[in-house]
């Protein structure tokens, strides 16, 4: 064991901190120190995308992250881009398209989605399927989280024109 | 809602048939499922494995000392300090015993060895690899056929020259079980007249389901109360609850499992792992709440493999291709320890549904379950009990006795299906199909790719390849399975004596709202939507107005869980007739209410009228109202149900399955152009579910025939035990899929369902390896080895000559 750090970041848009020992992994910060249970771990090696979260405005796998690494970071989860009475258009689009079924994939992947929507606006079907390559569904086969994520840009991008 | 019309009525419940949005998604989307790693008690300890690095050893010792030492680590546990509980072994869903802890030898890489309890994760990470073990290296078998030569070390001691295993007699130390079904003289004395015979070697390699959550679980016991609570990651809640007590000695009503949302199954989380034992001996030990959870090496390498079945077939039939015998010998690799989860009488789980779609006369079929230094198992992975390997066995011989009669695989599979009028039908080696239309099925699969123009245009692909302008081949690959679920009858389907029923518990509430509780637990397919569905269309409350529970056995009634797709044709039978009793109170209620004889009031979507005078009627919210606010003379207050479900049969869903495909012979790349799947599922409850799952079914597929798998070295060392090595597709490598069906719903289940979920990966593994083999026909290529990697395909065009 090694000596704890203070280890302050902002993460969903509230200052935090908390005491970490620094090869801590992010994910296990954000779950067991901070009580962010939404991202989830798959492997732990970076293949799954299980816990992906938004990592000063790139998404990040956040096993691959050390505590000590993390000092200072803009952190979002999949609890920072809705909540209940304001879902974001990922997440009813989601719901919408049936882009789920177990839901262990579903935080890492709305919040990896999140990220490549915003890198490019209007994607092409091969473009999705490209930048949501580093998430793993092992329930859906993908093709509904295509359509979830093909209907939540339209959407997107029509509330954009409109506010225009 | 009394002047909406009949079809508006009909549409507020969301009942059966309706593509109803899944009621799960709100928390999943949102970040606020609970899964097992979510589970957080105060004062929690959490609990690591130290593995053994080798496949077969004698283990030494083992020195805790290090390990104790260091600040944090509250226990070590090994074999001796569970002894004494009798816990070092428990019992196997397949009548063998497993070593919890290694008890003085350990039989494959990655056994658990002992088990460290410290404050959190890195602690007991930190503190495995302080426990110190001495091995002494032992001659490694990691081949069936090896296992069984004379002179081969004997891998299980335990039960050395005890030659009465508990599915029959034993013939060597290595030897678990011969299963045999069918007419042997029979089959035999067909084969030897027959017009044409073909043989082959089907080798289904060993895989794994890998859910994207793997295994864990957390103990909790109170002693001041007594009472054990375990949560975890179970496919089957109630019978780990009675596991539980059984090798514990803790009384059944003093322990209480909850299945949490569970991230995937696919079969991974049928069986008892060390882990959970462990957990709750440590929870016992340390009075805390101990939470123990794999990571995904420790998944990959222990928990639950399926398939490893090598499957020697020979089938015969008339020179016109009319098949007369079949026959298989199956080689079972289990193992170090028999692991299954199949129903007791059925130690190859239902390998015998081997004769397929088709009409075969005669059939032979005989298993031996061999121990090996490999991760024990045998689990049904997304398929019900080996039925993937009896489709992918038959599917595959069908192919290659096409081959030897130079026909085409279609029409040699259209000359022998069972035809609609034969069923119910009785298979050769002891089936009754309940019912199909096969001949339907394809021809609507044939007509959708547009097949006849598929293979012209193979043909010219090939004639191009040929001439030097293409060097890349077309496969075609077809598959149509029948599958069994719907395990099963009480008569002969029972797990460690527990018959394999389900159950569903109601309550109306007053104000006409429900409850419904079920013995099953969603692993992702969507139970709250569906079942509440079933109920909408049975009891006339709206879907959404009914909650629907699972996976705690302190308030769900008793049943075997969710695995080989038994969820729909038992659970939710049991819920069409918990239902139907509630419906059979609510008439007595409304006759009473509409002061009429019981038998002048009928049912009417969500109301009961008075015959031929449908404007009177009583409403179910009315009539649920009355339950509980009116004496009724004779009838006992209240509106609640239950019904405890023993399926008459199991169910047959059918599929028809074709694929296309470009194999580049010089990269060994398969690129899948198009894939449709026509499913039978019966009655559909949810389609938009169902398609789901058929997508779902076919990515998983599709990884296993085109590259997952658990592959060993000769030393018994795991080479693919990360997911660098093992093989998921991502959205890039999975294609579209194309789902189609037709509807032959099951006479014998009520609401006529038959389960879905597997169908996909049983017809899809058939489907893609068929199209690899189909590719390479023309140059004489009968059966590869899946899984069809780029270098296994590089390897059979090198092979066949085709690299010049
Ligand atoms: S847990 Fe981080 S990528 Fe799998
Ligand atoms: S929904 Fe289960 S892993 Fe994606």
């Amino acid at each position: 064991m090694s000596k704890k750090m203070h280890l302050e970041m902002t993460v969903n848009g509230q200052k935090v901190e908390t005491l970490a020992e620094p090869r801590e992994l992010l994910i296990h910060v954000l779950r067991e120190r901070l009580g962010i249970t939404g991202p989830h771990i798959g492997c732990e090696t970076s293949h799954c995308g299980a816990c992906t979260v938004d990592f000063n405005g790139k998404s990040v796998k956040s096993c691959n992250v050390f505590a000590a690494q993390a000092q200072g970071a803009e952190v979002t989860t999949i609890e920072g881009l809705g909540d209940p009475d304001n879902l974001h258009p990922l997440q009813t689009a989601f719901k919408e398209h049936h882009g789920l079924q177990c839901g262990y994939c579903t935080p890492g992947m709305i919040t990896r989605a999140h990220r490549l929507l915003q890198e490019n606006p209007t994607p092409t079907e091969e473009e999705i399927r490209f930048g949501m390559a580093g998430n793993l569904c092992r329930c859906t086969g993908y093709q509904n989280i295509v359509k979830s994520i093909q209907a939540a840009a339209s959407e997107m991008n029509a509330a954009k024109e409109a506010a225009e | 809602m009394n002047d909406m019309t009949p079809e508006d009525r009909k549409s507020a419940l969301k009942g059966m048939g309706t593509s109803r949005k899944r009621v799960e998604d709100a928390r999943f989307t949102q970040g606020k499922g609970n899964y097992v790693d979510d589970i957080k008690l105060p004062g929690m300890l959490f609990g690591d494995f130290v593995r053994s690095p080798y496949a077969h050893a004698r283990v030494t010792s083992v020195r805790k000392d290090t390990a104790m030492a260091l600040p944090g680590v509250i226990a070590v546990l090994t074999a001796e300090d569970l002894a004494p509980l009798g816990l070092h072994w428990m019992p196997t869903l397949a009548g063998d015993k497993q070593m919890v802890l290694a008890d003085g030898k350990v039989l494959y890489q990655g056994q658990e060895v002992a088990f460290v309890v410290a404050e959190n994760r890195y602690i007991a990470a930190d503190a495995v690899e302080l426990v110190e073990v001495e091995y002494e290296e032992l001659p490694v078998v990691t081949n069936p056929f090896k296992a069984m030569d004379a002179d081969a070390p004997t891998l299980r001691e335990d039960i050395a020259g005890k030659m009465d295993g508990a599915h029959g007699p034993r013939k060597h130390n290595n030897h678990i079980f011969t299963w045999e079904q069918g007419d042997k003289e029979a089959t035999e004395s067909v084969l030897s007249g027959a017009d044409v015979v073909a043989e082959e070697m089907i080798y289904y390699h060993r895989t794994h389901p890998c859910p994207l959550e793997t295994c864990g679980s957390v103990a909790s016991m109170d002693k001041v109360n007594g009472k054990l609570t375990l949560y975890g990651t179970f496919q089957a809640p109630h019978a780990v609850r009675t596991v539980a007590s059984l090798i514990s000695g803790i009384a059944e009503h003093n322990i209480r499992v909850i299945s949490p949302d569970i991230g995937g199954g696919f079969g991974n989380k049928v069986g008892v792992y060390p882990g959970y034992v462990c957990s709750i001996v440590a929870s016992i030990v340390t009075g805390k709440p101990v939470k123990w959870v794999e990571d995904r090496m420790d998944n990959l390498m222990t928990t639950a493999f399926a398939r490893d079945y090598h499957m020697h077939g020979k089938i015969s039939a008339t020179t016109d291709g009319k098949i007369t015998g079949l026959w298989c010998h199956t080689t079972a690799d289990h193992g170090g320890f028999d692991a299954c989860a199949d129903p007791t009488k059925f130690p190859a789980g239902f390998m015998n549904i081997c004769t397929g779609s088709y009409d075969i006369p005669v059939a032979y079929l005989a298993v031996d379950g061999v121990y090996t230094n490999k991760a024990p198992g045998g689990v049904a992975y997304r398929c019900s009990f080996r039925v993937t390997e009896a489709s992918y066995f038959i599917e595959r011989m069908m192919d290659i006795l096409a081959i030897k009669l130079d026909m085409d695989p279609v029409e040699l599979r259209m000359k022998n299906f069972v035809r609609k009028d034969q069923f119910p039908y009785q298979s050769a080696l002891g089936w009754e199909y309940d019912s199909g239309d096969y001949h339907t099925a394809m021809d609507k699969a044939l007509k959708a790719v547009g097949y006849d123009n598929l293979r012209k245009e193979q043909a010219e692909k090939l004639a191009a390849f040929k001439a030097g302008e293409s060097r890349s081949l077309m496969g075609i690959g077809t598959a149509f399975f029948t599958e069994i679920v719907g395990a099963g009858p009480v008569k002969n389907c029972d797990i460690l004596g527990l018959g394999m029923f389900d159950s569903c518990e109601i309550r109306i509430h007053p104000t006409g709202s429900a409850i419904a509780r079920l013995g099953t637990i969603s692993q992702g397919q969507g139970h709250a939507t569906t079942f509440a569905q079933i109920l909408a269309s049975e009891i006339g409350i709206p879907a959404d107005d009914i909650t629907l529970e699972e996976g705690d056995t302190d308030t769900a009634p008793y049943g075997l869980g969710t695995y080989g797709s038994r969820s729909t044709p038992v659970a939710g039978a049991a819920t069409a007739m918990a239902g139907r009793k509630i419906r059979a109170k609510a008439q007595m209620i409304a006759a009473y209410l509409l002061e009429v004889h019981d038998d002048d009031v009928e049912f009417d979507i969500d109301r009961f009228v008075v015959k031929g005078a449908p404007e009177r009627f009583k409403t179910m919210k009315e009539i649920a109202f009355a339950a509980y606010n009116q004496a009724i003379p004779g009838i006992e207050p209240g509106l609640e149900a239950v019904s405890y479900y023993d399926p008459p049969n199991m169910t047959y869903p059918f599929g028809a399955y074709i694929c296309v495909m470009d194999v580049d012979v010089d990269t060994g790349v398969a690129d899948i152009r198009s894939v449709y799947a026509l499913d039978d599922c019966g009655t559909r409850i949810n389609p938009m579910i169902i398609e789901g799952q058929v997508h779902g079914g076919l990515t998983e597929a599709l990884a296993i025939a085109m590259g997952q798998e658990i592959a060993y070295d000769e030393m018994g060392n795991v080479k693919t035990g990360t997911l660098m090595d093992f093989f998921i597709p991502t959205a890039w490598e999975t294609p579209n899929y194309i789902t189609d069906h037709t509807t032959t719903p099951s006479p014998h289940h009520p609401i006529g369902a038959k389960g879905v979920g597997e169908s996909p990966n049983v017809g899809g593994v058939s489907m893609f390896s068929n199209a690899v083999h189909d590719a390479f026909r023309p140059f004489g290529l009968t059966q590869s080895h899946m899984p069809h990697d780029h270098w296994r395909i590089w390897k059979t065009a090198n092979q066949l000559g085709l690299h010049g």
